[in-house]
Protein backbone atom coordinates (compact mmCIF):
# COMPACT_ATOMS: atom_id res chain seq x y z
CA UNK A 1 0.00 0.00 0.00
CA UNK A 2 2.75 2.41 1.00
CA UNK A 3 4.64 1.58 -2.16
CA UNK A 4 1.60 2.18 -4.30
CA UNK A 5 0.96 5.58 -2.72
CA UNK A 6 4.61 6.58 -3.09
CA UNK A 7 4.49 5.58 -6.74
CA UNK A 8 1.35 7.61 -7.41
CA UNK A 9 2.77 10.61 -5.57
CA UNK A 10 5.91 10.29 -7.69
CA UNK A 11 3.86 10.28 -10.91
CA UNK A 12 1.89 13.30 -9.73
CA UNK A 13 5.18 15.04 -8.97
CA UNK A 14 6.42 14.31 -12.49
CA UNK A 15 3.18 15.72 -13.89
CA UNK A 16 3.60 18.93 -11.90
CA UNK A 17 7.24 19.33 -12.92
CA UNK A 18 6.32 18.73 -16.56
CA UNK A 19 3.51 21.27 -16.27
CA UNK A 20 5.82 23.94 -14.88
CA UNK A 21 8.61 23.18 -17.36
CA UNK A 22 6.22 23.28 -20.33
CA UNK A 23 4.66 26.57 -19.32
CA UNK A 24 8.03 28.07 -18.47
CA UNK A 25 9.63 27.01 -21.76
CA UNK A 26 6.67 28.00 -23.91
CA UNK A 27 6.71 31.51 -22.54
CA UNK A 28 10.48 31.80 -22.95
CA UNK A 29 10.93 30.16 -26.34
CA UNK A 30 8.05 31.50 -28.40
CA UNK A 31 9.35 35.05 -28.46
CA UNK A 32 10.47 37.73 -26.05
CA UNK A 33 8.83 36.97 -22.68
CA UNK A 34 9.11 40.62 -21.66
CA UNK A 35 6.45 41.42 -24.24
CA UNK A 36 4.07 39.02 -22.46
CA UNK A 37 5.05 39.93 -18.90
CA UNK A 38 4.94 43.67 -19.34
CA UNK A 39 1.74 45.67 -19.67
CA UNK A 40 0.68 46.55 -23.18
CA UNK A 41 2.01 49.99 -24.02
CA UNK A 42 4.79 49.96 -21.42
CA UNK A 43 7.88 52.10 -21.84
CA UNK A 44 11.39 50.87 -22.59
CA UNK A 45 12.39 51.54 -18.97
CA UNK A 46 9.52 49.39 -17.67
CA UNK A 47 10.64 46.54 -19.91
CA UNK A 48 14.18 46.85 -18.56
CA UNK A 49 12.81 46.76 -15.02
CA UNK A 50 10.86 43.57 -15.77
CA UNK A 51 13.95 42.01 -17.33
CA UNK A 52 15.87 42.80 -14.16
CA UNK A 53 13.10 41.58 -11.87
CA UNK A 54 12.68 38.21 -13.59
CA UNK A 55 16.37 37.88 -14.39
CA UNK A 56 15.62 37.35 -18.07
CA UNK A 57 19.23 38.09 -18.99
CA UNK A 58 20.54 35.21 -16.89
CA UNK A 59 20.92 31.52 -17.97
CA UNK A 60 17.69 29.62 -18.49
CA UNK A 61 18.07 27.17 -15.56
CA UNK A 62 18.58 30.09 -13.15
CA UNK A 63 15.39 31.57 -14.55
CA UNK A 64 13.58 28.26 -14.07
CA UNK A 65 14.76 28.06 -10.44
CA UNK A 66 13.47 31.57 -9.90
CA UNK A 67 10.16 30.68 -11.56
CA UNK A 68 9.63 27.56 -9.41
CA UNK A 69 10.67 29.22 -6.17
CA UNK A 70 8.19 32.03 -6.67
CA UNK A 71 5.50 29.45 -7.54
CA UNK A 72 6.19 27.57 -4.32
CA UNK A 73 6.01 30.83 -2.33
CA UNK A 74 2.58 31.41 -3.87
CA UNK A 75 3.76 34.45 -5.80
CA UNK A 76 2.07 34.15 -9.19
CA UNK A 77 2.50 37.74 -10.24
CA UNK A 78 0.18 40.74 -10.36
CA UNK A 79 -2.75 41.19 -12.68
CA UNK A 80 -2.30 44.12 -15.06
CA UNK A 81 -6.01 44.75 -15.19
CA UNK A 82 -7.16 44.26 -11.61
CA UNK A 83 -3.94 45.47 -9.96
CA UNK A 84 -4.07 42.72 -7.35
CA UNK A 85 -2.04 39.54 -6.79
CA UNK A 86 -3.26 36.85 -9.17
CA UNK A 87 -3.51 34.23 -6.43
CA UNK A 88 -6.02 36.40 -4.52
CA UNK A 89 -8.03 36.89 -7.69
CA UNK A 90 -8.04 33.16 -8.37
CA UNK A 91 -9.13 32.27 -4.84
CA UNK A 92 -11.90 34.86 -4.89
CA UNK A 93 -13.33 33.28 -8.07
CA UNK A 94 -12.90 29.68 -6.94
CA UNK A 95 -16.14 29.44 -4.87
CA UNK A 96 -18.31 30.46 -7.85
CA UNK A 97 -16.60 27.91 -10.05
CA UNK A 98 -17.01 25.15 -7.49
CA UNK A 99 -20.65 26.04 -6.98
CA UNK A 100 -21.33 25.85 -10.70
CA UNK A 101 -19.41 22.58 -10.98
CA UNK A 102 -21.26 21.09 -8.01
CA UNK A 103 -24.64 22.04 -9.47
CA UNK A 104 -23.67 20.66 -12.89
CA UNK A 105 -22.38 17.49 -11.26
CA UNK A 106 -25.59 17.01 -9.28
CA UNK A 107 -27.58 17.48 -12.46
CA UNK A 108 -25.42 15.07 -14.45
CA UNK A 109 -25.66 12.37 -11.78
CA UNK A 110 -29.41 12.78 -11.32
CA UNK A 111 -29.88 12.33 -15.07
CA UNK A 112 -27.02 9.97 -15.82
CA UNK A 113 -27.31 7.29 -13.13
CA UNK A 114 -31.03 6.43 -13.40
CA UNK A 115 -31.01 6.43 -17.20
CA UNK A 116 -27.87 4.29 -17.17
CA UNK A 117 -29.48 1.78 -14.84
CA UNK A 118 -32.68 1.63 -16.86
CA UNK A 119 -30.65 1.13 -20.06
CA UNK A 120 -28.69 -1.72 -18.46
CA UNK A 121 -31.72 -3.45 -16.97
CA UNK A 122 -33.68 -3.17 -20.21
CA UNK A 123 -30.65 -3.83 -22.38
CA UNK A 124 -31.33 -3.83 -26.14
CA UNK A 125 -34.89 -2.68 -25.65
CA UNK A 126 -36.53 0.65 -26.41
CA UNK A 127 -35.14 2.36 -23.29
CA UNK A 128 -31.62 1.30 -24.13
CA UNK A 129 -31.85 2.70 -27.66
CA UNK A 130 -33.28 5.96 -26.34
CA UNK A 131 -30.38 6.07 -23.88
CA UNK A 132 -27.89 5.53 -26.69
CA UNK A 133 -29.35 8.43 -28.66
CA UNK A 134 -29.22 10.60 -25.56
CA UNK A 135 -25.59 9.67 -24.89
CA UNK A 136 -24.62 10.36 -28.49
CA UNK A 137 -26.34 13.75 -28.46
CA UNK A 138 -24.76 14.58 -25.12
CA UNK A 139 -21.30 13.83 -26.41
CA UNK A 140 -21.84 15.63 -29.73
CA UNK A 141 -23.41 18.95 -28.72
CA UNK A 142 -20.80 21.54 -27.75
CA UNK A 143 -21.63 22.85 -24.27
CA UNK A 144 -21.41 26.52 -25.26
CA UNK A 145 -23.92 26.01 -28.04
CA UNK A 146 -26.32 24.27 -25.63
CA UNK A 147 -25.86 27.32 -23.41
CA UNK A 148 -26.63 29.72 -26.25
CA UNK A 149 -29.74 27.74 -27.24
CA UNK A 150 -30.93 27.78 -23.63
CA UNK A 151 -30.52 31.57 -23.52
CA UNK A 152 -32.40 31.90 -26.79
CA UNK A 153 -35.29 29.80 -25.57
CA UNK A 154 -35.62 30.55 -21.86
CA UNK A 155 -34.37 34.14 -21.77
CA UNK A 156 -35.13 35.69 -25.13
CA UNK A 157 -38.23 33.74 -26.18
CA UNK A 158 -39.91 32.81 -22.90
CA UNK A 159 -38.20 35.36 -20.65
CA UNK A 160 -38.23 32.99 -17.68
CA UNK A 161 -34.58 32.93 -16.67
CA UNK A 162 -31.84 35.60 -16.52
CA UNK A 163 -29.44 35.26 -19.43
CA UNK A 164 -26.26 36.10 -17.54
CA UNK A 165 -24.74 36.99 -14.20
CA UNK A 166 -24.98 35.27 -10.85
CA UNK A 167 -26.51 35.69 -7.42
CA UNK A 168 -29.78 33.82 -7.31
CA UNK A 169 -30.65 30.18 -7.88
CA UNK A 170 -32.33 31.15 -11.15
CA UNK A 171 -28.95 32.29 -12.46
CA UNK A 172 -27.48 28.87 -11.80
CA UNK A 173 -30.01 26.75 -13.69
CA UNK A 174 -28.93 27.28 -17.30
CA UNK A 175 -25.13 27.25 -16.80
CA UNK A 176 -25.40 24.09 -14.71
CA UNK A 177 -27.51 22.41 -17.37
CA UNK A 178 -25.21 23.44 -20.22
CA UNK A 179 -22.12 22.29 -18.35
CA UNK A 180 -23.66 19.10 -16.95
CA UNK A 181 -25.17 17.97 -20.24
CA UNK A 182 -22.02 16.37 -21.64
CA UNK A 183 -21.16 14.78 -18.30
CA UNK A 184 -24.68 13.40 -17.89
CA UNK A 185 -24.11 11.44 -21.12
CA UNK A 186 -20.68 10.26 -19.97
CA UNK A 187 -22.04 9.16 -16.58
CA UNK A 188 -24.95 7.42 -18.26
CA UNK A 189 -22.62 5.44 -20.49
CA UNK A 190 -20.42 4.38 -17.62
CA UNK A 191 -23.36 3.48 -15.35
CA UNK A 192 -24.77 1.32 -18.11
CA UNK A 193 -21.59 -0.61 -18.81
CA UNK A 194 -20.68 -0.95 -15.14
CA UNK A 195 -24.20 -2.11 -14.32
CA UNK A 196 -24.06 -4.67 -17.16
CA UNK A 197 -20.79 -6.01 -15.72
CA UNK A 198 -22.28 -6.35 -12.27
CA UNK A 199 -25.52 -7.92 -13.53
CA UNK A 200 -23.48 -10.69 -15.16
CA UNK A 201 -21.50 -11.44 -11.99
CA UNK A 202 -21.79 -14.50 -9.75
CA UNK A 203 -23.21 -12.77 -6.71
CA UNK A 204 -26.07 -11.27 -8.67
CA UNK A 205 -26.83 -14.71 -10.12
CA UNK A 206 -26.77 -16.08 -6.58
CA UNK A 207 -29.12 -13.36 -5.38
CA UNK A 208 -31.51 -14.25 -8.17
CA UNK A 209 -31.22 -17.98 -7.43
CA UNK A 210 -32.08 -17.31 -3.80
CA UNK A 211 -35.35 -16.04 -5.18
CA UNK A 212 -34.95 -12.39 -4.24
CA UNK A 213 -37.36 -10.08 -6.02
CA UNK A 214 -35.80 -8.41 -9.05
CA UNK A 215 -36.18 -4.91 -7.57
CA UNK A 216 -34.10 -5.95 -4.56
CA UNK A 217 -31.45 -7.63 -6.72
CA UNK A 218 -31.01 -4.50 -8.77
CA UNK A 219 -31.50 -1.95 -6.02
CA UNK A 220 -29.44 -3.57 -3.30
CA UNK A 221 -26.94 -5.99 -4.82
CA UNK A 222 -26.17 -4.61 -8.25
CA UNK A 223 -26.66 -0.87 -7.85
CA UNK A 224 -24.23 -0.33 -4.97
CA UNK A 225 -21.37 -2.10 -6.70
CA UNK A 226 -22.04 -0.58 -10.07
CA UNK A 227 -21.83 2.85 -8.49
CA UNK A 228 -18.13 2.66 -7.48
CA UNK A 229 -16.56 3.40 -10.90
CA UNK A 230 -19.21 6.04 -11.62
CA UNK A 231 -18.46 7.94 -8.43
CA UNK A 232 -14.72 7.69 -9.04
CA UNK A 233 -15.18 9.22 -12.47
CA UNK A 234 -17.47 11.85 -10.98
CA UNK A 235 -14.72 12.86 -8.55
CA UNK A 236 -12.28 13.52 -11.36
CA UNK A 237 -14.97 15.05 -13.54
CA UNK A 238 -15.75 17.66 -10.90
CA UNK A 239 -12.29 19.17 -11.42
CA UNK A 240 -12.47 18.68 -15.17
CA UNK A 241 -15.72 20.65 -15.04
CA UNK A 242 -14.00 23.62 -13.40
CA UNK A 243 -11.61 23.54 -16.36
CA UNK A 244 -14.10 22.97 -19.16
CA UNK A 245 -16.42 25.61 -17.71
CA UNK A 246 -14.42 28.38 -19.37
CA UNK A 247 -16.74 28.41 -22.40
CA UNK A 248 -19.96 28.06 -20.42
CA UNK A 249 -18.86 30.74 -17.96
CA UNK A 250 -18.08 33.03 -20.87
CA UNK A 251 -21.51 32.46 -22.39
CA UNK A 252 -23.36 33.19 -19.14
CA UNK A 253 -20.90 35.76 -17.73
CA UNK A 254 -20.58 33.52 -14.67
CA UNK A 255 -17.90 35.00 -12.37
CA UNK A 256 -15.78 31.87 -12.01
CA UNK A 257 -12.25 30.83 -12.89
CA UNK A 258 -13.12 30.15 -16.51
CA UNK A 259 -14.38 33.69 -16.88
CA UNK A 260 -11.16 34.91 -15.25
CA UNK A 261 -9.15 32.99 -17.85
CA UNK A 262 -11.28 34.48 -20.63
CA UNK A 263 -10.81 37.99 -19.26
CA UNK A 264 -7.09 37.31 -19.02
CA UNK A 265 -7.05 36.50 -22.74
CA UNK A 266 -9.37 39.33 -23.74
CA UNK A 267 -7.45 42.01 -21.78
CA UNK A 268 -4.04 40.55 -22.69
CA UNK A 269 -3.46 40.07 -18.98
CA UNK A 270 -0.77 37.42 -19.24
CA UNK A 271 -0.02 36.80 -15.51
CA UNK A 272 -3.69 35.89 -15.03
CA UNK A 273 -3.66 33.42 -17.94
CA UNK A 274 -0.43 31.79 -16.77
CA UNK A 275 -1.52 31.50 -13.14
CA UNK A 276 -4.95 30.12 -14.02
CA UNK A 277 -3.45 27.41 -16.20
CA UNK A 278 -0.86 26.45 -13.58
CA UNK A 279 -3.37 26.34 -10.72
CA UNK A 280 -6.01 24.49 -12.76
CA UNK A 281 -3.43 21.94 -13.90
CA UNK A 282 -2.17 21.47 -10.36
CA UNK A 283 -5.74 21.02 -9.15
CA UNK A 284 -6.42 18.26 -11.70
CA UNK A 285 -3.17 16.48 -10.85
CA UNK A 286 -3.78 16.61 -7.10
CA UNK A 287 -7.41 15.49 -7.30
CA UNK A 288 -6.59 12.57 -9.62
CA UNK A 289 -3.90 11.57 -7.15
CA UNK A 290 -6.38 11.64 -4.26
CA UNK A 291 -8.95 9.67 -6.26
CA UNK A 292 -6.32 7.06 -7.20
CA UNK A 293 -5.30 6.62 -3.58
CA UNK A 294 -8.88 6.51 -2.34
CA UNK A 295 -9.71 3.92 -4.96
CA UNK A 296 -6.77 1.77 -3.90
CA UNK A 297 -7.93 1.96 -0.29
CA UNK A 298 -11.38 0.73 -1.33
CA UNK A 299 -10.26 -1.91 -3.83
CA UNK A 300 -7.19 -4.03 -2.98
CA UNK A 301 -7.01 -5.40 -6.53
CA UNK A 302 -5.78 -2.02 -7.74
CA UNK A 303 -2.91 -1.57 -5.34
CA UNK A 304 -1.73 -5.16 -5.81
CA UNK A 305 -1.78 -5.03 -9.60
CA UNK A 306 1.48 -3.97 -11.15
CA UNK B 1 -9.95 -10.74 -37.10
CA UNK B 2 -12.79 -9.30 -39.03
CA UNK B 3 -10.56 -6.54 -40.30
CA UNK B 4 -7.82 -8.84 -41.57
CA UNK B 5 -10.34 -10.96 -43.43
CA UNK B 6 -11.88 -7.91 -45.01
CA UNK B 7 -8.46 -6.73 -46.09
CA UNK B 8 -8.02 -9.74 -48.35
CA UNK B 9 -11.40 -9.38 -50.04
CA UNK B 10 -11.74 -7.61 -53.37
CA UNK B 11 -13.10 -4.10 -53.15
CA UNK B 12 -16.56 -4.93 -54.49
CA UNK B 13 -17.09 -7.77 -52.05
CA UNK B 14 -15.84 -5.59 -49.25
CA UNK B 15 -18.29 -2.85 -50.13
CA UNK B 16 -21.18 -5.29 -50.24
CA UNK B 17 -20.17 -6.72 -46.87
CA UNK B 18 -20.16 -3.14 -45.57
CA UNK B 19 -23.70 -2.66 -46.73
CA UNK B 20 -24.97 -5.88 -45.24
CA UNK B 21 -23.71 -4.79 -41.83
CA UNK B 22 -25.74 -1.59 -41.86
CA UNK B 23 -23.36 0.87 -43.46
CA UNK B 24 -23.85 4.22 -41.70
CA UNK B 25 -25.20 6.07 -44.73
CA UNK B 26 -26.36 9.18 -42.88
CA UNK B 27 -23.09 10.12 -41.11
CA UNK B 28 -21.06 9.31 -44.19
CA UNK B 29 -23.27 11.42 -46.42
CA UNK B 30 -23.22 14.36 -43.99
CA UNK B 31 -19.43 14.21 -43.76
CA UNK B 32 -19.28 13.75 -47.52
CA UNK B 33 -21.48 16.78 -48.09
CA UNK B 34 -19.37 18.89 -45.72
CA UNK B 35 -16.17 17.83 -47.47
CA UNK B 36 -17.78 18.52 -50.84
CA UNK B 37 -18.83 22.05 -49.92
CA UNK B 38 -15.44 22.60 -48.27
CA UNK B 39 -13.63 21.66 -51.48
CA UNK B 40 -15.82 23.69 -53.81
CA UNK B 41 -16.29 26.65 -51.47
CA UNK B 42 -14.40 29.08 -53.69
CA UNK B 43 -17.34 29.31 -56.09
CA UNK B 44 -19.95 31.87 -55.06
CA UNK B 45 -23.40 30.34 -54.49
CA UNK B 46 -25.52 30.65 -57.67
CA UNK B 47 -28.49 32.13 -55.88
CA UNK B 48 -26.41 35.09 -54.77
CA UNK B 49 -27.12 36.72 -58.15
CA UNK B 50 -30.85 36.84 -57.42
CA UNK B 51 -32.31 40.02 -55.86
CA UNK B 52 -34.53 39.35 -52.88
CA UNK B 53 -33.43 35.82 -52.14
CA UNK B 54 -29.85 37.07 -52.04
CA UNK B 55 -29.25 35.75 -48.54
CA UNK B 56 -30.81 32.32 -48.42
CA UNK B 57 -30.13 31.85 -44.73
CA UNK B 58 -30.07 35.54 -43.83
CA UNK B 59 -27.11 37.77 -43.19
CA UNK B 60 -25.12 38.78 -40.12
CA UNK B 61 -24.57 42.20 -38.52
CA UNK B 62 -22.05 43.14 -41.20
CA UNK B 63 -24.38 42.10 -44.01
CA UNK B 64 -22.39 38.96 -44.81
CA UNK B 65 -24.31 36.01 -46.19
CA UNK B 66 -24.68 33.38 -43.48
CA UNK B 67 -24.98 30.42 -45.85
CA UNK B 68 -21.74 31.08 -47.66
CA UNK B 69 -19.98 31.74 -44.36
CA UNK B 70 -21.28 28.41 -43.09
CA UNK B 71 -19.97 26.73 -46.21
CA UNK B 72 -16.57 28.38 -45.94
CA UNK B 73 -16.65 27.56 -42.24
CA UNK B 74 -16.93 23.90 -43.19
CA UNK B 75 -13.59 24.28 -44.93
CA UNK B 76 -11.95 25.69 -41.81
CA UNK B 77 -13.39 23.00 -39.57
CA UNK B 78 -12.51 20.20 -41.94
CA UNK B 79 -8.99 21.40 -42.72
CA UNK B 80 -8.18 22.10 -39.07
CA UNK B 81 -9.97 18.96 -37.85
CA UNK B 82 -8.38 16.51 -40.26
CA UNK B 83 -4.85 17.90 -40.08
CA UNK B 84 -4.95 18.13 -36.27
CA UNK B 85 -6.16 14.53 -36.04
CA UNK B 86 -3.41 13.55 -38.47
CA UNK B 87 -0.71 15.38 -36.50
CA UNK B 88 -1.91 13.87 -33.22
CA UNK B 89 -2.23 10.45 -34.86
CA UNK B 90 1.24 10.41 -36.40
CA UNK B 91 2.85 11.64 -33.18
CA UNK B 92 0.87 9.34 -30.90
CA UNK B 93 1.10 6.25 -33.10
CA UNK B 94 4.83 6.73 -33.62
CA UNK B 95 5.52 7.16 -29.93
CA UNK B 96 3.17 4.27 -29.07
CA UNK B 97 5.00 1.91 -31.43
CA UNK B 98 8.43 2.99 -30.18
CA UNK B 99 7.36 2.68 -26.57
CA UNK B 100 5.64 -0.68 -26.99
CA UNK B 101 8.23 -2.34 -29.21
CA UNK B 102 11.49 -1.06 -27.77
CA UNK B 103 10.40 -1.33 -24.13
CA UNK B 104 12.93 -0.60 -21.42
CA UNK B 105 13.81 2.99 -20.61
CA UNK B 106 12.32 4.30 -23.87
CA UNK B 107 8.99 2.84 -22.79
CA UNK B 108 9.36 4.30 -19.29
CA UNK B 109 10.16 7.79 -20.56
CA UNK B 110 7.39 7.88 -23.16
CA UNK B 111 4.74 6.45 -20.87
CA UNK B 112 5.57 8.77 -17.96
CA UNK B 113 5.39 11.65 -20.40
CA UNK B 114 2.03 10.38 -21.68
CA UNK B 115 0.65 9.99 -18.16
CA UNK B 116 1.80 13.45 -17.17
CA UNK B 117 0.38 14.94 -20.34
CA UNK B 118 -2.95 13.12 -19.91
CA UNK B 119 -3.27 14.58 -16.43
CA UNK B 120 -3.22 18.14 -17.75
CA UNK B 121 -6.59 19.68 -18.55
CA UNK B 122 -6.74 19.66 -22.36
CA UNK B 123 -8.94 22.69 -23.02
CA UNK B 124 -7.24 25.01 -20.52
CA UNK B 125 -3.86 23.97 -21.82
CA UNK B 126 -4.91 24.54 -25.41
CA UNK B 127 -6.16 28.01 -24.45
CA UNK B 128 -2.84 28.77 -22.80
CA UNK B 129 -0.86 27.60 -25.83
CA UNK B 130 -3.08 29.64 -28.11
CA UNK B 131 -2.64 32.71 -25.91
CA UNK B 132 1.15 32.35 -26.03
CA UNK B 133 1.72 31.56 -29.70
CA UNK B 134 -1.07 33.74 -31.06
CA UNK B 135 -4.08 32.77 -33.14
CA UNK B 136 -3.74 31.27 -36.60
CA UNK B 137 -5.04 28.15 -38.31
CA UNK B 138 -1.57 26.61 -38.42
CA UNK B 139 -1.05 27.19 -34.69
CA UNK B 140 -4.42 25.66 -33.85
CA UNK B 141 -3.46 22.51 -35.72
CA UNK B 142 -0.16 22.28 -33.85
CA UNK B 143 -1.83 22.99 -30.51
CA UNK B 144 -4.60 20.42 -30.97
CA UNK B 145 -2.10 17.87 -32.25
CA UNK B 146 0.21 18.37 -29.31
CA UNK B 147 -2.63 18.19 -26.80
CA UNK B 148 -4.41 15.09 -28.11
CA UNK B 149 -1.60 12.68 -29.14
CA UNK B 150 -1.62 10.93 -25.75
CA UNK B 151 -4.77 8.91 -26.41
CA UNK B 152 -3.20 7.31 -29.47
CA UNK B 153 0.05 6.57 -27.64
CA UNK B 154 -1.76 4.69 -24.85
CA UNK B 155 -3.95 2.53 -27.07
CA UNK B 156 -1.30 1.81 -29.73
CA UNK B 157 1.29 0.85 -27.13
CA UNK B 158 -1.11 -1.71 -25.67
CA UNK B 159 -1.69 -3.21 -29.10
CA UNK B 160 2.02 -3.34 -29.88
CA UNK B 161 2.73 -5.17 -26.62
CA UNK B 162 0.52 -8.06 -27.71
CA UNK B 163 1.60 -7.94 -31.37
CA UNK B 164 5.23 -8.22 -30.29
CA UNK B 165 4.61 -11.71 -28.95
CA UNK B 166 3.00 -12.98 -32.15
CA UNK B 167 4.72 -15.55 -34.36
CA UNK B 168 5.15 -13.34 -37.42
CA UNK B 169 7.12 -10.81 -35.42
CA UNK B 170 9.28 -13.50 -33.84
CA UNK B 171 9.88 -14.96 -37.28
CA UNK B 172 10.95 -11.55 -38.55
CA UNK B 173 13.42 -11.26 -35.67
CA UNK B 174 14.82 -14.73 -36.42
CA UNK B 175 15.06 -13.81 -40.10
CA UNK B 176 17.31 -10.96 -39.08
CA UNK B 177 15.11 -7.94 -39.74
CA UNK B 178 16.24 -4.74 -38.09
CA UNK B 179 14.07 -3.24 -35.38
CA UNK B 180 13.21 -0.40 -37.71
CA UNK B 181 11.99 -2.73 -40.44
CA UNK B 182 9.90 -4.74 -38.00
CA UNK B 183 8.25 -1.64 -36.62
CA UNK B 184 7.61 -0.24 -40.07
CA UNK B 185 6.63 -3.34 -42.03
CA UNK B 186 5.14 -5.66 -39.42
CA UNK B 187 3.85 -3.59 -36.51
CA UNK B 188 2.62 -0.38 -38.16
CA UNK B 189 0.19 -1.98 -40.66
CA UNK B 190 -1.34 -3.99 -37.83
CA UNK B 191 -2.07 -1.01 -35.61
CA UNK B 192 -3.39 1.22 -38.40
CA UNK B 193 -6.96 -0.01 -37.91
CA UNK B 194 -7.02 1.14 -34.32
CA UNK B 195 -5.37 4.40 -35.25
CA UNK B 196 -8.04 5.08 -37.87
CA UNK B 197 -10.87 4.26 -35.47
CA UNK B 198 -9.38 6.51 -32.80
CA UNK B 199 -8.81 9.21 -35.39
CA UNK B 200 -12.45 9.20 -36.45
CA UNK B 201 -13.59 9.46 -32.84
CA UNK B 202 -11.02 12.18 -32.16
CA UNK B 203 -12.30 14.20 -35.13
CA UNK B 204 -15.41 15.10 -33.14
CA UNK B 205 -13.41 16.13 -30.08
CA UNK B 206 -11.01 18.20 -32.17
CA UNK B 207 -13.79 20.00 -34.07
CA UNK B 208 -15.53 20.95 -30.81
CA UNK B 209 -12.27 22.13 -29.26
CA UNK B 210 -11.43 24.21 -32.31
CA UNK B 211 -14.91 25.75 -32.18
CA UNK B 212 -14.50 26.48 -28.47
CA UNK B 213 -11.10 28.11 -29.02
CA UNK B 214 -12.43 30.20 -31.89
CA UNK B 215 -15.46 31.13 -29.78
CA UNK B 216 -13.14 32.40 -27.04
CA UNK B 217 -11.10 34.39 -29.53
CA UNK B 218 -7.92 32.32 -29.37
CA UNK B 219 -8.67 30.07 -32.32
CA UNK B 220 -9.01 30.93 -35.96
CA UNK B 221 -8.50 34.73 -36.32
CA UNK B 222 -11.63 36.84 -37.10
CA UNK B 223 -12.09 37.56 -40.79
CA UNK B 224 -12.10 33.80 -41.47
CA UNK B 225 -15.57 32.27 -41.24
CA UNK B 226 -15.04 29.59 -38.58
CA UNK B 227 -18.19 28.19 -36.96
CA UNK B 228 -16.97 28.98 -33.46
CA UNK B 229 -16.29 32.58 -34.47
CA UNK B 230 -19.72 32.86 -36.04
CA UNK B 231 -21.25 31.74 -32.75
CA UNK B 232 -19.24 34.37 -30.88
CA UNK B 233 -20.45 37.03 -33.35
CA UNK B 234 -24.01 35.73 -33.21
CA UNK B 235 -24.07 36.05 -29.43
CA UNK B 236 -24.12 39.85 -29.78
CA UNK B 237 -27.33 39.82 -31.79
CA UNK B 238 -29.01 37.07 -29.81
CA UNK B 239 -30.92 39.33 -27.43
CA UNK B 240 -32.24 41.30 -30.42
CA UNK B 241 -33.81 38.15 -31.81
CA UNK B 242 -31.31 37.26 -34.57
CA UNK B 243 -31.67 33.60 -33.67
CA UNK B 244 -30.31 32.19 -36.94
CA UNK B 245 -26.82 33.55 -36.23
CA UNK B 246 -26.68 31.31 -33.17
CA UNK B 247 -28.66 28.28 -34.25
CA UNK B 248 -27.17 27.62 -37.69
CA UNK B 249 -23.41 27.47 -37.00
CA UNK B 250 -24.11 25.29 -33.97
CA UNK B 251 -26.16 22.94 -36.13
CA UNK B 252 -23.21 22.59 -38.48
CA UNK B 253 -20.87 21.76 -35.59
CA UNK B 254 -23.39 19.30 -34.20
CA UNK B 255 -23.91 17.51 -37.51
CA UNK B 256 -20.20 17.22 -38.13
CA UNK B 257 -19.42 15.91 -34.65
CA UNK B 258 -22.42 13.60 -34.63
CA UNK B 259 -21.39 12.14 -38.00
CA UNK B 260 -17.81 11.66 -36.88
CA UNK B 261 -18.96 9.91 -33.70
CA UNK B 262 -21.41 7.65 -35.51
CA UNK B 263 -18.87 6.76 -38.16
CA UNK B 264 -16.23 6.14 -35.50
CA UNK B 265 -18.55 3.86 -33.53
CA UNK B 266 -19.41 1.92 -36.63
CA UNK B 267 -15.77 1.61 -37.73
CA UNK B 268 -14.82 0.48 -34.25
CA UNK B 269 -17.24 -2.41 -34.33
CA UNK B 270 -16.36 -3.17 -37.94
CA UNK B 271 -12.58 -3.01 -37.87
CA UNK B 272 -11.61 -3.93 -34.38
CA UNK B 273 -13.79 -5.98 -32.06
CA UNK B 274 -11.25 -5.50 -29.28
CA UNK B 275 -11.87 -1.78 -29.17
CA UNK B 276 -15.61 -2.17 -28.52
CA UNK B 277 -15.04 -1.68 -24.82
CA UNK B 278 -13.22 1.59 -25.31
Amino acid sequence: MKRYILKRVGFAGISLVLLSVTIFLLVRLTGDPTVLLVEPGASQADMEAIRQQFGLDRPIWVQYGHFVSSLVRGDLGHSFYYRTPVLELYLSRLPSSLMLAAAAMAFSLVIGIPTGIIAAVRVNQWWDSAGKVFALLGLSLPSFWVGLLLILFFSVYLGWLPSSGSGTAAHLVMPAFALGWYFAAAHMRLTRSSMLDVLGSEYVKLARLKGLPEALVIGKHAFKNALIPVLTLAGINLVIMVNVAVVVETVFAWPGIGRLLYEGIAFRDFPVVQATVILNGAMVVVVSLLVDILYAVIDPRIRLAR
Amino acid sequence: MNGSRAATLPIARRLSSFRSDGFPMIPVSILGLLIFVAVFANRPPVWQQGGSEKFLLGSDHLGRDVLSRLIFGARVSIVVGFTAVLVAGVLGTGLGILSGYLGGWVDQVIMRLTDAWLALPALTFAIFLAAVVGPSEMNIVIILGSVYWTRYARVIRGEVLSLKERDFVRLAIVAGCSKRTIMKRHILPNVLNSAIVLGTLMLGVVVVTEAALSFLGVGVPPPKPAWGLMLADGKKGMMAGYWWLTVLPGCCIMFMVLSANLLGDWLRVKLDPQLRQL
